[in-house]
């Protein structure tokens, strides 16, 4: 069967099986392997991606389910080549280790923080109680979210104090 | 990682054009919304079907919450999230954002509808214990028209539902009445867990502060969500009391069937059964002497 | 182009520091990983490449009857099935493991737990080979299974290994250490001996990313290239050229990013094999990734140690020794990953931080039908059980004599003029300063305010507990006159060579698994050559482009490797100082170093930096006598002694009476890593291993049936904890250095997952004190906890 959907701004089309699920899609067809699997039950989290701006579990959505929808990835986290406050975060803060929870991780914090700009520690557990990191014990992504939010806090505040450097 | 088995995919354009698709296909069809409880089966290989027919473009139809003066009408794909989100809701039922707040995960919950959930019919599923605690019927819509079932009825078993091979629930339904507060408790092992065992409960106070009606619904200590008449006609017409929350905790750990597993022992399960239906009326009782 | 302003927000201050060297710096891995282009092994892509699939035995001891393959090969996408019997006669159906046993890599004669390997299929896309496993029949004669690892000696239990000529039960081996006479006397006239039971549950460190390989094999110039999840690349290419009889010098093992490991990644695995052959079988590159479900029930899973322990002490609480019992399940294959000498990895340590006057240790181990491993998962070579046996027994002791469990420690440290210490069973601790270590985490934890807490609550019946747990840790192995894995020493090389510029490439043999070593070893070196970190780039993870070692387990990159890097480049430092004496013109005695540069004695302005001795180095112009050119250098680490970390450890718990719901409201970690290169990262190595604490104290076990069925096959009934489980940890920390390390670095990587169970399980049993409770065993579900409040309290197998 035919595929057609919007993948970080891009409309794509592809001949897939119906069975096809989205995050092999992503990862396989499209090649885009910032988006990862860990588990076959969706219980890990690491597959997370946006459509339609919410959270999803890749895994656990078949990539015809996703036909007519907007997909956002890790690899569409960036703007213009800026790097996204939460991504930042995540470096700032040593919010990863191993990097494989991470993109899935940074989709929910993204998300999270577009709907509450200043989530507590407790919101941000909550909101990345489906994704499990083994590597950073979770309070360094807590501190990364808390990063990127202040960060935007910041800038809201205060849009000239803006200059340009280089990248991290 | 684990993928199902061929299929082909169909989308339903309506709820009749899925009961269309449904009877031509007879079982060999299978109606997926959020698809968080039956994909993970069919890559499982515990489930096959030679056909999905995904209903998720049907959700301007099927997804609403609608909160009337005498009853509340949700539609089947209404999402987690929605549920969860309804201040409606929350405000006349509480115990759907109780149970909302510990159902899976907040991902999950973006996606796994209300209809997905009753139709797995998992005997651990809050969701349903949900809706036999607030008195749900189901709406189950085929060729000839809608029949409306308890959930008594609607669950069969384990896994089975009341649904046909040709059928679609689209709703619920419940009454509202004066006088009501509600609540859920849940004990899991881990956040994300499927219940060791979980209680909901909903009192009615009559204008003297007596209870004029209750009802407990339990999950994960039977093959399907359990409801306890028994515990209705015991509170009923009694003053709200700890000795009496501990009277409809005692025919709580009598009256289910739980099983020892990986979650927990019988006895543990009776225990929590007991101790979980306390505390569901406890608070249920204090929101609806909060509402007056 | 990216650009980004260099704003930082308040409270975030202290994430600005750019050292030189040692110190807090943001991870040089991070930006690839924050944009989704790490390169994971699922992430490989080759033309033509096929894909694998293993069909798994269903029961857990069965003789094979018949394999066939009819169906599956006629499938349109198949190109090769693969079974047992395929692989005789290519001689690879068995393949040694890393304890000198031998494991089937796929049944031939019988299965032997399940889960087990019986046959392979390669097909042109993932989703045909799945189908495909469904196509092939196989007849299992089901045997019975030995499950209760108690009951595995018992006369007539089904013999496992009939595959070992002359097999006629399940024993595996038999281990002892210390001194069982003298320990015996001590525990004859001791005025107070506690013992207790206990067991260490099966759990798996079940890596986020599952274990896989894309084997390309060319057959024109017989050259393998096999990327791996391997935590160990050297010490695997040295495995599959004795395995499959390659030439090692035509195979490259690339271990791209790993997506944790935690031990998982250390044994080769059947899939790993399979993997080649099929390559070899179909000329095409293979990939093989396992799911979870296999990960779960066939990969080296840890501990399951079934322990008796026995403490002896004087009556105003001084321990005088320590004994114990150690039945020990190994599964179906001896599979354990420790050097060949310590079949019970570093267990020895179980007299802790203590100074003993006995002490004694007695371990069988045996097989059972389940899947092969033990040691793994942060575990240190099993220090986790030894720290779990000594730091709960210490406690049993607490509660006998009515101490408070610190002050008990406190009486029986080792003290800081006894190091080096030989503890009475032989390990000699390098150095270490336990009190001040202890009295931080009290003072972070406000001991003695929570200790009044508790007993206001206690008198409304509210439960509260406060666990403590010191460990000494064992990292960094190891000598190789003592240490050898399957006959290859412990040491490791290191190679690193300044470019003409001054920057500079180190390559190395350990290979991380999201410890940060791109920046922690680009840490070291920029610190003993004065250049910045970001000017040090770290090569690791492919065998033709680092030189040998044994890889990254037991805490052992900054200990072995770390060494190495520091040592290598104080060579490359005295070459440069060579050259800075041509360079300068005085003796090179005469110079002196300065952190990046050298100057003349007396005259600082008479100054070379190393960037400019790097390019006299490379040039053309003239170098002093004997001096070839270039500016390199490779060693080889061989390290005197292990390094013995330790730290001390407060959790705070409350149990909900009514549910046994246990809620781990603090926990506080004082470590002593010794030096600390970077704190940033240390910091997160403890946060990742307190969380798997909190998993194996609550939640998690591989438990089984007893027919042998696995149930904890999926991530949905081993439980895994997520961010809801646990606290904001609270850390801290005390530095004692390391005497025979190079920068008296000790290793952290492992210390919180040895250190942190204890900590939990003795909160809860401290918070279950009012219910008479002296030990509940792991995992503390609630259903278990409520078992203890109720007297009856049970083993978890």
């Amino acid at each position: 069967m035919q595929v057609s959907m919007t993948v970080n701004g891009e409309e794509v089309t592809r001949e897939i099986e119906g069975r096809l699920l989205l995050v092999h899609f992503l990862r396989d067809v499209l090649g885009l392997t910032g988006t990862h699997w860990g588990c076959d039950t969706s219980n890990c989290g690491t597959c997370v991606v946006w459509v339609d701006e919410k959270p999803v579990k890749s895994c656990t959505m078949l990539a015809a389910m996703a036909g007519g929808h907007e997909v956002r990835t890790v690899e569409g986290l960036a703007q213009n080549g800026e790097l996204d406050p939460v991504q930042r975060g995540f470096m700032e803060c040593h919010g990863l280790q191993c990097g494989f929870c991470t993109p899935g991780m940074m989709m929910t914090a993204r998300a999270l923080l577009n709907e509450n700009p200043d989530p507590s520690p407790d919101e941000i557990r909550e909101a990345i109680s489906g994704q499990i990191c083994r590597c950073t014990g979770y309070a360094t992504i807590v501190r990364s979210v808390r990063w990127a939010a202040a960060y935007e806090a910041d800038r809201a505040e205060a849009p000239a104090a803006t200059t340009t450097g280089g990248a991290p | 990682m684990q993928v199902p088995a061929p299929f082909e995919y169909e989308r339903a354009t309506s709820v009749d054009h899925a009961i269309g698709l449904l009877e031509r296909l007879g079982s060999s069809a299978r109606l997926v919304a959020g698809g968080h409880s039956l994909l993970p089966m069919m890559k499982l290989r515990l489930a096959n079907f030679e056909y999905l027919i995904d209903i998720n473009d049907l959700h301007d139809e099927l997804g609403y919450v609608e909160v009337r003066h005498d009853e509340i009408r949700i539609g089947a794909l209404t999402r987690h999230r929605e549920l969860l989100e309804s201040d409606e809701l929350a405000e006349a039922f509480p115990i759907f954002r109780d149970a909302e707040k510990v159902i899976a995960d907040p991902v999950v919950r973006n996606w796994g509808t209300l209809g997905g959930s009753l139709c797995q019919a998992d005997p651990s599923e809050d969701l349903s214990a949900v809706c036999t605690t607030v008195g749900a019927r189901c709406v189950i819509r085929g060729r000839d028209g809608e029949r409306v079932v308890s959930m008594t009825e609607f669950h069969r078993g384990p896994y089975e539902t009341a649904v046909g091979d040709d059928e679609i629930l689209t709703e619920i339904r419940f009454p509202v009445r004066g006088g009501g507060g509600s609540a859920f408790e849940k004990v899991e092992r881990r956040a994300g867990d499927w219940a060791v065992v979980s209680a909901g409960a909903a009192v009615w106070l009559d204008a003297d502060g007596r209870i004029a009606d209750a009802r407990v619904g339990l999950a994960a200590v039977g093959p399907n969500t359990t409801g306890l008449p028994e515990i209705s006609a015991a509170l009923t017409g009694r003053d709200p009391s700890e000795e009496l929350y501990d009277e409809a905790g005692r025919l709580a750990a009598q009256g289910c069937r739980p099983d020892t597993d990986m979650r927990g022992s019988e006895e543990y399960k009776r225990h929590l059964a007991g101790e979980l239906t306390k505390r569901a009326l406890r608070r249920s009782v204090e929101r609806a002497r909060e509402r007056g | 182009m990216t650009t980004v302003d260099d704003h930082k927000p308040a409270g975030f201050e202290d994430n600005d520091q750019h050292p030189v060297g040692h110190g807090r710096m943001l991870r040089k891995e991070d930006p690839r990983f924050v944009r989704g282009r790490g390169n994971y092994v699922d992430d490989v892509q080759l033309p033509g490449m096929l894909h694998l699939a293993i069909l798994r035995a269903p029961v857990a001891h069965a003789r094979l009857v018949s394999i066939d393959t009819t169906a599956a090969e006629a499938h349109p996408k198949v190109k090769a099935v693969v079974t047992g019997a395929t692989l005789e006669g290519l001689k690879l159906a068995w393949m040694p493991t890393l304890s000198n046993d031998v494991q089937a890599v796929l049944v031939t004669d019988k299965v032997r737990f399940q889960g087990q390997e019986v046959a392979f299929v390669v097909a042109e896309d993932r989703y045909s080979a799945r189908d495909a496993l469904e196509l092939i029949e196989v007849e299992y004669d089901i045997l019975d299974p030995v499950v209760d690892v108690r009951r595995a000696l018992e006369e007539g239990a089904p013999v496992i290994r009939d595959d070992i000529e002359g097999k006629t039960d399940n024993h595996c081996f038999d281990w002892e250490t210390g001194d069982a006479a003298a320990t015996e006397a001590v525990f004859a006239t001791a005025d107070v001996v506690v013992e207790q039971d206990l067991v260490y549950p099966r759990v798996h460190p079940a890596p986020m990313e599952t274990c896989g390989a894309v084997a390309d094999f060319d057959p024109v110039e017989g050259r393998l290239t096999l990327w791996s999840t391997t935590q160990a690349p050297h010490a695997h290419r040295t495995l599959y050229a004795i395995v499959a009889g390659l030439p090692e010098h035509k195979i490259r093992v690339i271990s791209p990013d790993l997506g944790g490991g935690f031990g998982n990644k250390v044994p080769i695995y059947p899939g790993y094999v399979c993997a080649v052959v099929g390559s070899i079988v179909t000329g095409k590159p293979v990939k093989w990734m396992e799911d979870r479900s296999e990960n779960l029930v066939s990969t080296g899973f840890a501990r399951d140690y079934v322990m008796r322990g026995e403490i002896a002490a004087t009556r105003d609480g001084r321990i005088l020794g320590i004994r114990t019992h150690v039945l020990a399940d190994h599964g179906a294959f001896n599979g354990t990953a420790a050097p060949v000498k310590y079949p019970a990895g570093f267990f020895g340590v179980f007299t802790g931080s203590y100074d003993l006057e006995a002490a004694y240790c007695h371990m069988t181990a045996v097989y059972t039908n389940k899947a092969p491993g033990g040691v793994a998962y942060a575990c240190s070579f099993r220090i986790t059980e030894a720290v779990y046996l000594v730091e709960r027994i210490v406690d049993c002791l607490a509660a006998e004599l009515a101490m408070d469990p610190v002050e008990l420690r406190l009486k029986n440290f080792i003290k800081p003029e006894q190091f080096p210490y030989t503890t009475k069973t032989g390990w000699v601790y390098d150095s270490g300063n336990y009190e001040p270590t202890m009295r931080e985490a009290m003072r972070l934890a406000g001991y003695e305010q929570l200790r009044r807490e508790q007993a206001e609550k206690r008198a409304r019946g509210e439960l509260m507990g406060i666990g403590v747990s010191f460990f000494t840790e064992a990292v960094g192995a190891g000598p190789r006159k003592h240490m050898d894995i399957l006959g290859l020493g412990m040491a490791d090389s290191c190679e690193l060579r300044v470019h003409p510029t001054g920057k500079a490439v180190v390559r190395l043999s350990v290979q991380s698994q999201g410890q940060g070593h791109e920046t922690t070893f680009a840490q070291i070196v920029g610190e003993e050559l004065g250049i910045p970190p970001a000017d040090v780039d770290v090569v690791h993870g492919d065998t033709d482009n680092t030189p040998f070692g044994l890889g990254t387990y037991g805490s052992r990159s900054t200990p072995v490797s770390g060494a190495a890097a520091a040592l290598v480049a104080r060579k490359v430092r005295d070459k440069a100082r060579i050259v800075a004496s041509g360079m300068l013109e005085v003796s090179a005695d005469d110079l002196i170093w300065d952190k990046g540069s050298f100057h003349v004695a007396g005259d600082p302005s008479a100054a070379v930096t190393i960037q400019d001795i790097a390019m006299r180095a490379h040039g053309a112009g003239d170098l002093p006598e004997g001096y070839e050119g270039a500016l390199e250098a490779q060693i080889t680490y061989n390290p005197p002694n292990l390094t013995y970390p330790h730290g001390a450890y407060i959790c705070v718990v409350d149990v909900d009476p009514g549910t046994a719901q246990v809620k781990v409201r603090r926990f506080v970690a004082v470590d002593d890593c010794g030096t600390r290169i970077n704190p940033m990262i240390i910091e997160g190595q403890v946060h990742g291993g307190l969380t798997d604490g909190v998993g194996m104290a609550l939640m998690e076990i591989i438990a089984f049936d007893e027919d042998g069925n696995c149930l904890g096959g999926s991530l949905m009934d081993y439980l895994l904890p997520t961010a809801m489980e646990v606290p904001d940890w609270e850390t801290g920390f005390t530095v004692t250095p390391s005497p025979h390390h190079p920068i008296g670095a000790k290793g952290v990587g492992e210390s919180a997952t040895v250190g942190s169970p204890p900590a939990i399980v003795n909160a809860v049993v401290d918070a279950l004190a009012p219910f008479g409770v002296r030990h509940a065993d792991m995992p503390l579900t609630p259903s278990r906890v409520w078992d203890a409040m109720r007297g009856q309290a049970r083993p978890p197998i």
